[in-house]
C-alpha cells in the first residue's frame, strides 16, 4: 500500500514553503533589500511603476514642489474611502436621504467622525488642487513638453469642483437645495443672452443643460438621483482615469520641471547616504529607436539621482500622514454642517455655496451669465493658452522664474488686490449701471459689469507686461497673479461680508435679526 | 511608356497606403461612426421627455379683505396674487436671476439670495435680474380662482372674478 512513502513527505514539505514561494510568486524579485532589488521592485509592481526607478534629488527639494501634488491625491484618497464609508447608510431620495444623514450624523458609529472627515478632504483637496497649480505656474513647469499635462491638470480642477459640487446637493438640507438650485440656474443662464437677442424659441443651450442636470424643471428626486450618480461614478471614474493620464505624463515629459543646471545647484549628495555612480559613464541606456530626441543625461551618470524606494515613496508617505492628520484634526473640532430639510419656498437667507464657489457667487451677483459661464470660460482658456503662448525657456524649475521674476509678481500682486477691491469698493457704495438707468438693456449689464470690467483690467494690465518686459512669461505670470488675487477677494467678500438679500455687511453681527 | 524607378523608399518613410486597403479603411471608418451614432443615441436618454413636476394648476380662494396692491402668497405656492378694481392678477415669485423664491415688500418683490428688486408688477428695479417677473394665467372656474403656474400671460392681463 505505502508504495511511495515520499510523496507524503513532499507533500509536507511544499506545504511548509507555500508561504515562501507565494511571496517568491507574488514579488517576482525577491525581498527589496538591495539598491538593485528595490529598483527591480519599483519597476516590476503595477502600482508602483508610475514612479521611475530613480528621482532626481531636485525632485525631492521641499522647495520644488511642497508635496501640494501629493497632497492632494492624499485627500482624493481620504475622500474616496470615506465616501465609501458613507455609501453603507446614504439613501438618495429626497426626505429619505435627510433622515439617513441625520442617522449618519446621530446614531451610525463614528458617523459623525467620517462624514467630517469627507468633507474636510473635499476642502483640502480644493485648497491644495489650487495651489498646485500656482506652484506649477509660479515654477514655470506648464512649457514643453509638459503643455499638455499642464491642460490635463486644469480638467482635473474642473473635476474636482464638479465633485464638491455635486456633494453639497446630497445631504438635502436648505443649504444644499438651495446652493443647487442657483447651480442648475447658472447652467441655464445662456438664457439670458437668448432671451435678450429673443431667439431662446429656436435655440436654448441655457435650459437644455438645466433639463440635462435636474433631469426635471425644478430642484427633486430626479435632480437628487443624478447628482449622486455624477457624485459616486460618473465623476470619480472621470477624475481616475485623467489622474493616470496626469501621473504618466509626468514620467514621460521628464520628471518634475528642474532648472537646467540643476544638478550644479544641488550639493554633492553625502557618500554614505546613497549610492550613486561614481564613475560617469559617457553613454546613456534607453530604448533608441523608439525614443525621440537626447535622453536627459547624455553625457553624465545619474549622480543626481537617487532609488525612489525609499527615498521618494518615504517623502509621498509622508505627506499623505500629513494631510489625514490635518483633515482628521480638522474633523475632530469641527462638525460638517448640516441645516434644516429643503423647503422649496423657502431660499435660505443669505444661500451661500461653499467657499470655493462664493467668489463666483459674487461674479453672478453682478450677472449670472458672465459670472457663471462667461468669465469662468474665459479664465479658462486663457490659463489653457498660457503653455501655447510661453514658448519661452528662462527660468524654467524656478520660482517666479522669468523675465521680471518676484519684483514683477510683487507689483501683480498690488495691482490685482487694488482693483479688485476697488472696484468692489466702488459698486457696493455707488452701485451699478440698473440702478443709475433702471431702462438700461440688459445685454448692456451682461457685456458691462464689475467681473468683466475687471477682467479687462487685468487682461490690459498682462498685455502691458508682455510689452514692457518683451517676454510673454512676464504677461503670464502677471496675468495668473491677477487671477488669484481676484478669486481671493471676490471669495473673501462672497465668505465674510455678505448677509441677507446679498448686501454687504462689516461682520454677520450687524446682520438684521429676522 | 516606361517606367523609371524613383529612390527606393526608405524604412523609415511613412508608408502610402495600398489599394486594397479601401475595404479596411471603409470598415475602420463604419465601425466609427456606429460608434458616434450609438454615442448620440446614449445621449438622447438623459434629457427626460416627460417631466416628473406634479401639475401646477391650483385653485385658491382669496382673502376677503385683500386691498388693492397687497400681495397675497397662497400657502406651498410661488406665486403673489393681487386684487383691485380691474381684477385679479398673478404674478410669478420665483427669481429670474437665479429661481430663488423673492418675498413681497411694500415697494415689490426682494429677492434674498442676490438682491434682485422688482416693482409690484413684477419690471425689474434694482439688482442682477435679467427679466421681469413673468404674469400667470388667471381663469375663473365657477367663481374659484384657478391659477397656473406653468402658464405665462403678457403682464397687465387682470380677470375680473
Amino acid at each position: 500500500m505505502s508504495a511511495h512513502p515520499d510523496a507524503l513527505r513532499t507533500f509536507r514539505d511544499n506545504l511548509r514553503q507555500a508561504p515562501g514561494r507565494l511571496a517568491a510568486a507574488a514579488f517576482r524579485s525577491g525581498p527589496p533589500t538591495t539598491d538593485r532589488s528595490r529598483s527591480t521592485f519599483v519597476f516590476g509592481n503595477v502600482f508602483l511603476h508610475l514612479h521611475s526607478v530613480r528621482t532626481h534629488r531636485w525632485s525631492l527639494r521641499w522647495a520644488t514642489t511642497a508635496g501640494l501634488g501629493i497632497a492632494t491625491v492624499s485627500a482624493f484618497l481620504i475622500t474616496l474611502v470615506t465616501g465609501v464609508l458613507l455609501m453603507f447608510y446614504y439613501k438618495p431620495y429626497p426626505d429619505a436621504a435627510y433622515v439617513s444623514m441625520k442617522d449618519i450624523h446621530f446614531v451610525v458609529p463614528t458617523g459623525r467622525f467620517i462624514r467630517n472627515i469627507h468633507r474636510w478632504a473635499a476642502n483640502v483637496m480644493v485648497l491644495a488642487v489650487i495651489l498646485h497649480m500656482a506652484r506649477a505656474f509660479y515654477t514655470a513647469a506648464y512649457r514643453a513638453p509638459r503643455e499638455f499635462n499642464w491642460l490635463i491638470g486644469m480638467a482635473l480642477l474642473v473635476v474636482t469642483l464638479a465633485l464638491s459640487f455635486t456633494g453639497y446637493l446630497l445631504p438635502w438640507d436648505q443649504l444644499a437645495y438651495w446652493a443647487i438650485t442657483i447651480g442648475a440656474n447658472i447652467a441655464q443662464s445662456p438664457r439670458e443672452v437668448t432671451d435678450a437677442v429673443g431667439v431662446t424659441e429656436y435655440f436654448d443651450p441655457g435650459g437644455l443643460q438645466r433639463l440635462l442636470l435636474l433631469g426635471s424643471d425644478a430642484v427633486g428626486e430626479e435632480a437628487l438621483i443624478r447628482f449622486y450618480l455624477l457624485h459616486v461614478m460618473l465623476l470619480p471614474l472621470a477624475i481616475g482615469a485623467l489622474m493616470a493620464v496626469h501621473f504618466w505624463r509626468i514620467r514621460k515629459d521628464g520628471g518634475l520641471a528642474k532648472p537646467a543646471d540643476a544638478d550644479r545647484r544641488l550639493d554633492v549628495p553625502a557618500l554614505d547616504t546613497y549610492p550613486v555612480f561614481t564613475d560617469a559613464p559617457q553613454k546613456t541606456y534607453h530604448l533608441a529607436a523608439i525614443v525621440k530626441g537626447r535622453s536627459p543625461a547624455v553625457g553624465h551618470g545619474p549622480e543626481h539621482t537617487v532609488p525612489s524606494m525609499p527615498h521618494l515613496f518615504y517623502a509621498e508617505l509622508a505627506v499623505l500622514m500629513l494631510t489625514t492628520l490635518v483633515c482628521t484634526a480638522l474633523a475632530l473640532v469641527s462638525d460638517a454642517p448640516l441645516k434644516e430639510l429643503a423647503n422649496p419656498l423657502v431660499p435660505e437667507n443669505p444661500a451661500k455655496a461653499p467657499w470655493y464657489f462664493l467668489g463666483l457667487q459674487e461674479l453672478v451677483a453682478f450677472s449670472a451669465f458672465m459670472g457663471g459661464i462667461g468669465i469662468p470660460s474665459i479664465v479658462l482658456i486663457g490659463l489653457g493658452l498660457i503653455p501655447f503662448l510661453d514658448r519661452e525657456t528662462e527660468g524654467t524649475g524656478e520660482w517666479f522664474g522669468g523675465p521680471g521674476g518676484w519684483p514683477l509678481v510683487r507689483n501683480a500682486l498690488v495691482v490685482g488686490f487694488s482693483s479688485a477691491v476697488l472696484i468692489e469698493a466702488f459698486i457696493i457704495r455707488f452701485g451699478w449701471l440698473r440702478e443709475w438707468w433702471p431702462d438700461i438693456p440688459q445685454l448692456v449689464i451682461t457685456a458691462i459689469n464689475p467681473g468683466t470690467l475687471l477682467t479687462a483690467i487685468y487682461a490690459v494690465y498682462s498685455l502691458w507686461l508682455v510689452r514692457r518686459f518683451n517676454s510673454t512669461r512676464a504677461g503670464a505670470l502677471g496675468l495668473f497673479t491677477c487671477f488669484l488675487c481676484g478669486f481671493v477677494v471676490l471669495t473673501v467678500v462672497g465668505t465674510y461680508f455678505r448677509g441677507p438679500n446679498w448686501h454687504f455687511y462689516w461682520s454677520p453681527a450687524d446682520w438684521p435679526a429676522h | 511608356m516606361t517606367l523609371t524607378p524613383g529612390p527606393a523608399p526608405s524604412r523609415l518613410d511613412p508608408e502610402s497606403v495600398p489599394r486594397r486597403d479601401v475595404l479596411g479603411l471603409l470598415s475602420l471608418w463604419s465601425m466609427a461612426s456606429a460608434l458616434v451614432f450609438a454615442a448620440v443615441g446614449m445621449m438622447r436618454l438623459p434629457r427626460a421627455a416627460v417631466l416628473p413636476t406634479p401639475s401646477k394648476r391650483f385653485r385658491v380662494s382669496l382673502p376677503e379683505t385683500l386691498p388693492p396692491g397687497e400681495a397675497f402668497v397662497p400657502a406651498g405656492r410661488s406665486v403673489a396674487l393681487f386684487r383691485d378694481t380691474e381684477g385679479v392678477h398673478a404674478v410669478s415669485t420665483v427669481c429670474t436671476h437665479l429661481g430663488c423664491i423673492v418675498k413681497p415688500t411694500a415697494a415689490g418683490f426682494e429677492c434674498p439670495c442676490h438682491g434682485s428688486r422688482f416693482a409690484k408688477n413684477g419690471d425689474v428695479t434694482g439688482g442682477p435680474a435679467p427679466a421681469p417677473l413673468p404674469w400667470l394665467e388667471v381663469t375663473v372656474n365657477g367663481g374659484a380662482v384657478v391659477v397656473d403656474e406653468s402658464a405665462r400671460v403678457p403682464a397687465g392681463t387682470k380677470v375680473l372674478v
